[in-house]
């Protein structure tokens, strides 16, 4: 006797070949990422590695000399790629703004999560949601027409510098570092802060030795990611900063950071040209901090779960 | 819970002149990763009659039925030896087409899980997409299938609603109209009834019964009056081993092993 | 008693600073809408961007963000469901997911000066595309792909193991089952990610300036044809979007009345991101309400 069922059981169907397709088609969509990020690295590193192989410029140089005039050479004859005032401005724009964020991030985290976690909440969660939603030409055009002005009346000089820059990142980063500030709050059991509070502890202790210290890691993470945010920011510190490649001597005098100068200067240069290489490396150089803050962000994360 | 030895267990053989075997397993292992959850099951299950799965939770029961329709491929780091004949296919081997085998050997969960679609979706989707078409067919389909579900009569005027607003036997029942719907040789069910309050339990009950003449049924059930009621055999399961087959009167009145006999008067369990 | 003092004094600073939250908010929206709103007009909307004179618009501009976005995400939304798919349903946990998982990490981290210059060299320069719609589109599909991957794979991951057990018992491929049956559940989360997506992407500048170019031709709004050079389908030419153009008159300071055009643009590009978010909200709320009500 003849059995379809059997027969069908032993060939492909409909279903088989969907599979099929549906396996290559999601495998291509992934592939597809994985291969955008591994040519990101191949082509950045290829150009930004020229300045130090083509060109000779010596990776110390680099580094640690402050004149930044890639287009002609010096005395050795290699041109001269000293990246230290964007370093210096990039680290410091970082750190100032990632310094006043935190407290204001954290305080306004706690309060949406212990103080007043129905109302404030409510209030507070779209409020941080429609500050990160704001495009950064935005922050900077803010910038320009309210932080320059007030900085140039307040301390003098131009306006423009590390000091202006500092406050546009800081209000850009802040929504960002609180709402993850909150999700690392709201990760602490519930039973932690009951138990804290039957012992007789006041709210305010509760929230200083038993939520924050629980959260840390989570908190850690968020000042880190919002670091990265500020780091990487280009227009808006780029319409602030001043646009000056020398050392600052204080924060408010014009200066640069990494990717204000390749903003501004990657338009007029030859592509190939040893100053065109020298922007590359500054790329390089961003892309390599950008991979820091994720491995940290990483060892953070790991060693919270532990 | 005592330790009972393996070696010591009684498996009826159902002799192919006087009953039809629809699926049977030989030697069937399953392992989690490096964990073996069942050691080597040998089992038949006649055709139009209900077989019961019996045992403590945790002893292998839902492993074991879910690798007859070879559910078990879905976890990662499972797998599954021996044999598992339908057909005279061993289909636990890898030229055996997944997808038509599951057509024939449907299963209901534990849970009620309809998709959150109408109630006339949730029977038709697969049929549709197995080419069954034309608005009569389908209408037709329905109505059978919620027929035999016993739930005809409460949806049949609304079955563009929600399944999601059925109550949960409805549901359940739902889930059973839907696998007949592909009109399956074998019905698998893991504890159908277990979220069940006992009305509705005793309507899928009836349901099952009721679909016995046209299907092959296995259940998994954790409640023994359940398997003492509805089936014609019985398997009881120990620690990944089946301890004792045999047609159900005989495991509920005269079991041969005491560990059934244990399990089966509510000594553990 | 001192340490109840404390308690008050310190609840007193958390409220201080939660209202400072909200006046940095409020301020924001205020000057932006106060100062831009007044400048905001059809015919600022529409006429094209003047560069030495007083009195330009932003239409080119604007219709250049919008046509960028959909391109953008008409390139990336495909591709995200495709990923996520993988990674929700198909990645085993081996070190193969767990390369794919940090790539896409790094990606999403990457500043986005970083993409648009990959982009310049790769899209504009390499592929010859040169400053243009598509180079610009597939910078903001690299810059967006990420946030839209992680946020399909969580969708399809809150949805319940147990509906794909379903779809399998009834023969149906998981490929099949995934597609007709775990995506339309996920949709709501799915939707809401990508119209916050899209909001980012309108906003997005860093990315463009170097390969959708600065710059904003004029466009022959009479013909469609997208192989016309001025036609505004045209994905070859170039397109200044609306971001870009608030960066640069800023930068350039050679257009007289740049602060109010900026403004002006700026509380438009501001109105752009509040629909966005309250459309994403409305929506997920809507569609999750069909889903899961009764009819
Ligand atoms: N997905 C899984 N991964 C690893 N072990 C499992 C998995 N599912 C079940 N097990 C283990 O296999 C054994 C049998 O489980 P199960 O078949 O669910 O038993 P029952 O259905 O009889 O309660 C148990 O020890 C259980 O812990
Ligand atoms: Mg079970």
């Amino acid at each position: 006797m003849h059995d379809d069922i059997k027969d069908s059981l032993l060939k492909k169907s409909r279903a088989t070949r969907s599979e099929q397709r549906g396996r290559i088609i999601s495998l291509t969509c992934t592939a597809i990422i994985v291969l955008i990020v591994v040519s990101i690295f191949y082509f950045v590193a290829s150009k930004g590695l020229a300045t130090f192989f083509s060109n000779k410029v010596n990776v110390w140089d680099f580094l640690s000399k402050s004149i930044w005039n890639p287009g002609s050479t010096d005395s050795h004859g290699s041109p001269q790629a000293g990246a230290l005032p964007m370093i210096i401005g990039s680290f410091g724009v970082t750190l100032l703004s990632a310094i006043i964020a935190t407290p204001f991030a954290i305080a306004t985290a706690i309060f949406m999560t212990e103080i007043s976690p129905n109302k404030g909440y409510k209030i507070l969660q779209p409020v941080t949601e429609l500050l990160v939603g704001i495009p950064s030409v935005v922050y900077g055009f803010i910038g320009l027409s309210v932080v320059v002005p007030f900085v140039r009346h307040t301390f003098g000089g131009t306006g423009f510098g590390i000091l202006a820059g500092t406050f546009v990142l800081f209000v850009m980063i802040l929504p960002t570092v609180t709402s993850m500030s909150v999700d690392a709050l709201r990760a602490v059991p519930r039973y932690y802060r009951e138990a804290s509070l039957a012992l007789g502890a006041t709210r305010w202790q509760t929230i200083y030795k038993v939520v924050l210290r629980s959260a840390t890691p989570g908190l850690a993470t968020a000042v880190i990611f919002g670091m990265s945010r500020a780091f990487g920011e280009a227009l808006a510190v780029q319409m602030v900063i001043g646009n000056a490649v020398l050392l600052p001597h204080n924060l408010i005098s014009p200066a640069s950071t990494l990717t204000s100068v390749l903003t501004m200067g990657m338009g007029n240069t030859v592509m190939g040209s040893a100053a065109n290489n020298a922007l590359w490396s500054l790329a390089l150089l961003l892309l390599l901090m950008s991979l820091v803050f994720n491995l940290l962000i990483n060892k953070i994360a790991k060693r919270g779960r532990i | 819970m005592q330790n009972y030895s393996a070696d010591d267990k009684f498996i009826r053989e159902l002799d192919p002149k006087d009953h039809e075997i629809s699926i049977s397993t030989e030697d069937l292992h399953v392992f989690y990763g490096d964990s073996e959850a069942i050691h080597g099951v040998s089992l038949p299950f006649e055709r139009f009659k209900i077989t019961a799965l019996i045992g403590a939770s945790g002893s292998g029961k839902s492993t074991y039925l879910r690798s007859l329709n070879r559910m078990n491929d879905n976890i990662d780091g499972t797998r599954v030896t021996g044999k598992i004949m339908y057909r005279d296919l061993d289909i636990n081997s890898q030229n055996i087409n997944v997808y038509e085998m599951r057509k024939h050997i449907g299963m209901v969960f534990q849970r009620p899980n309809p998709f959150s679609k109408s109630i006339y979706d949730n029977i038709t989707f697969a049929p549709k997409r197995n080419g069954v078409h034309g608005k009569e067919t389908l209408d037709e389909l329905v109505e059978t299938t919620l027929k035999q579900a016993a739930l005809w009569d409460q949806v049949k005027d609304g079955l563009g609603q929600s399944a999601l607003s059925l109550s949960g036997g409805q549901q359940q029942r739902l889930c059973i109209a839907r696998a007949i719907a592909m009109k399956p040789d074998i019905l698998l069910l893991d504890e159908p009834a277990s979220a069940l309050d006992p009305i509705s339990t005793s309507t899928v009950e009836d349901t099952l019964l009721a679909l016995k003449d046209r299907y092959t049924i296995i259940i998994v059930t954790h409640n023994m009056q359940q398997a003492a009621r509805i089936s014609d055999y019985t398997a009881f399961f120990h620690l990944g081993n089946v301890l004792e087959f045999d047609e159900t009167s005989n495991v509920f009145q005269r079991p041969k092993i005491t560990a059934t006999e244990d399990y089966v008067s509510g000594r553990f369990g | 008693m001192n340490s109840k003092k404390w308690n008050t004094v310190a609840t007193g600073i958390l409220y201080f600073i939660a209202g400072v939250m909200i006046l940095i908010l409020a301020f924001l929206l205020i000057f932006i809408l106060w100062n831009g709103l007044p400048h905001v007009s059809w015919h600022f909307l529409t006429t094209p961007a003047r560069s030495f004179q007083t009195g330009g618009g932003i239409g080119i501009q604007l219709f250049n963000s919008f046509y960028l976005l959909f391109l953008a995400m008409l390139i990336s939304i495909p591709i995200s469901i495709g990923a996520g798919i993988y990674l929700s349903e198909y990645a085993k946990q081996n070190w193969l997911t767990s390369l794919i998982r940090t790539s896409i990490d790094i990606l999403s981290s990457l500043p986005s000066i970083v993409v648009g210059l990959f982009g310049f060299l790769v899209f504009s320069i390499q592929a010859g595309l040169g400053f243009s719609i598509l180079s610009g589109a597939l910078a903001l599909t690299v810059f967006n792909l990420p946030l839209l991957t992680r946020n399909v794979e969580e969708s399809l991951n809150s949805i319940s193991e147990s509906q794909r057990e379903a779809g399998l018992a009834l023969g149906l491929s998981k490929w099949e089952t995934v597609l007709r049956i775990i995506i339309p559940e996920a949709l709501p989360g799915i939707v809401t990610g990508m119209i916050l997506g899209a909001g980012r992407v309108f906003g997005e500048a860093a990315a463009l300036i170097y390969t959708a170019g600065q710059s904003a031709p004029a466009l022959d709004f009479t013909n469609w044809n997208p192989f016309y050079i001025a036609s505004p389908l045209n994905p070859l030419r170039p397109a200044e979007t609306l971001a870009v153009h608030i960066w640069k008159i800023n930068s350039e300071g050679i257009m007289p009345d740049a602060a109010q055009v900026s403004a002006g643009a700026s509380a438009v590009l501001i109105i752009a991101v509040l629909i966005f978010n309250f459309g994403a909200r409305f929506i997920s709320a809507r569609v999750y309400g069909k889903m899961t009500g009764t009819k």
